[in-house]
């Protein structure tokens, strides 16, 4: 990276530092930040929608739907999410393939499933063997999202069922006697109410989300946590850096980030319940109307 | 082999007693169950322990943050702040790395006349040290639900125990302790329930399953990497945490009634399970 980097062995400690910053590798490292908040930023939305639906679902009168809804929400109460990430992932690049290999070999006799294999055509694999690796990434990384996505819209379809049961029901009522349709009531007097009773709830759920980043690594993912891991591990003479074990100063790196992060998560919310309880009729509004000039 | 057998040879496998050779091929079903059943046990076991401990330290650390003092206020604070504010996946990480580098002979504590000497190899193990971190960590999201409670207390309770006359330990032994408990205790079953699903993530976050010793995910995955089929092991495990989650709340619930006895049947709170915890 500077000029004087070009014999590590001979400098003086801080320039040593200065260098060992900036080696390729402590680079990627730096991008894998970046990895983890592409994922914030396609989960957070995503995880919104699959709520949304999932929470609409759950209130639906057809008992199909309402069942579906139901389980969906529920399903993250009993089972630990840690286990819906490495099964979602794997069941889902499992059933991609599937239907790959039914649909583009047709007229493929073999079974899947040979004894502990699951074997498809070579044109069904997912991405295929032939692809460089960036898709390879690029897939695992969507796996990610989708798992991550899939629980995190649980969660959420928890939050805004609470939000949507906290609408008081006499809105619902006048807005029925008004001659509104059930689907007229949910749009203009259900919705635009219910995201102040849901605040709470889903900035809880943006922490959790937050500290959930790190599980990244057991998807296989190259994320902070595997790159403290190897550029914190101890590195002989045979390097260009050679220093011991500092694993510990990189975790202790990736704790300060992720106390830093949700800090200033929480300052944020803080600021935006305010903007939102302005004027409103509750103990949060009261508490500003009282409230010195 | 019959499945009674499989009982026997991998029923304690997680502990080390048993066969010592996980199955290698022609898993059957019955296999999956007791080895992921076995795995359990450490489960429990990190859950039920760190629960307990964490328990009182939650309830000092609440005093300290509810304290008027800085010197008790400001610890508790930083606690709570470091061990909500970070994963538990990074805490795991840090720990094991830390407890590594601690000096192998032990450290020795002069206790006046006699030398006390810990052992830090210990601590490198998940039985111990990832033990510790749930501890300290289930402590600090009990703690700041605790303070909560501990702020919602009514005042008409405490100037009632001034009244009586009631004051230092014996007001906070029969009036603070047990209101603040009755107030925390929903939010303090979700804490449990997400404590005993954190505990999977031991053997995912450095410590190391010494001898393919491991919890219920551990024997999961690995069956899951063996099969390269998901659609089995997964869904009993989840099985496994449906049941132990409906004990928890069972088990909580019992507490909840008898915090809750005093009071008439109509006004008594239920227990609505709602996730809100998680690391």
């Amino acid at each position: 990276m500077f000029s004087f980097c070009s014999d590590p062995s001979v400098l003086p400690d801080w320039q040593w530092f200065a260098c060992y910053l900036t080696t390729g590798k402590h680079m990627g490292f730096y991008a894998s930040f970046g990895t983890v908040l592409l994922l914030l930023a396609i989960t957070a939305p995503v995880a919104m929608a699959f709520g949304f639906a999932g929470a609409m679902a759950a209130r639906s009168h057809f008992p199909p739907l309402g069942l579906l809804g139901k389980g969906y929400i529920a399903m993250v109460r009993g089972v630990p999410d840690i286990a819906f990430f490495l099964f979602v992932p794997i069941a889902l690049d499992q059933a991609l393939e599937w239907l790959r290999h039914k649909t583009l070999c047709p007229d493929w006799t073999a079974p899947i499933r040979q004894g502990n294999d699951f074997v498809v055509c070579a044109q069904a694999k997912l991405p295929l063997s032939s692809s460089p690796q960036s898709v390879h990434d690029a897939y695992s990384f969507a796996l990610a999202v989708v798992a991550f996505s899939v629980v995190f819209g649980a969660f959420a379809g928890n939050v805004l069922v609470g939000a949507m049961r906290a609408v008081p029901h006499g809105q619902l009522e006048t807005a029925e006697a008004y001659g509104m349709t059930r689907a007229q009531v949910f749009r203009r007097i259900l919705v635009p109410q219910m995201w102040v009773y849901a605040l709470p709830g889903l900035s809880n759920l943006w922490m959790i989300l937050i500290k959930a980043t790190p599980l990244l690594f057991i998807l296989g993912i190259t994320d902070i946590v595997y790159w403290a891991r190897e550029l914190g591990g101890m590195k002989t003479g045979a390097f260009a850096y050679p220093h011991g074990d500092w694993r510990l100063w990189y975790f202790l790196g990736l704790l300060v980030f992720y106390l830093a992060f949700t800090k200033l998560s929480e300052v944020v919310f803080e600021r935006l319940m305010l903007r939102l309880t302005h004027g409103q009729a509750t103990m949060g509004g009261e508490a500003q109307r009282k409230a010195p000039a | 082999m019959s499945c009674w057998q499989t009982i026997q040879d991998y029923g304690l496998r997680s502990l080390g007693i048993g066969e010592r050779l996980l199955p290698r091929s022609d898993f059957t079903l019955c296999d999956q169950v007791v080895l992921i059943g076995s795995g359990m046990i450490w489960n429990v076991y990190f859950g039920a322990l760190a629960l307990a401990m964490g328990f009182f330290l939650a309830t000092a650390l609440a005093l300290g943050k509810a304290s008027a003092h800085p010197a008790m206020r400001k610890p508790a604070e930083w606690f709570i702040f470091v061990f909500r504010g970070s994963p538990l996946f990074i805490q795991f990480f840090f720990a094991y790395e830390l407890f590594v580098i601690l000096p192998d002979a032990g450290l020795s504590i002069p206790l006046g006349v006699v030398t006390v000497t810990a052992g830090t190899d210990m601590l490198t193990k998940a039985a111990l040290g990832a033990l510790i971190v749930l501890f300290f960590n289930t402590a600090a999201y009990s703690g700041e639900i605790f303070y909560g409670a501990l702020r919602s207390i009514p005042k008409g309770d405490v100037e009632a125990a001034d009244a009586y006359g009631m004051s230092g330990w014996m007001k906070f032994r029969r009036i603070v302790w047990p209101t603040m408990l009755r107030l925390a205790w929903p939010s303090y079953t979700n804490e449990a329930i997400f404590l005993f699903h954190a505990t999977t993530l031991v053997f995912f976050s450095g410590f190391p399953a010494w001898r393919q010793k491991g919890d219920a995910l551990y024997y999961a995955s690995y069956f899951a990497d063996k099969t390269f089929n998901p659609f089995v092991p997964y869904p009993i495990l989840a099985g496994y945490f449906i049941v132990l989650t409906l004990l928890v709340i069972g088990l909580f619930g019992l507490v909840n009634r008898r915090l809750n006895r005093h009071l008439p049947v109509e006004t008594r709170r239920r227990i609505r399970y709602r996730p809100q915890f998680i690391r």
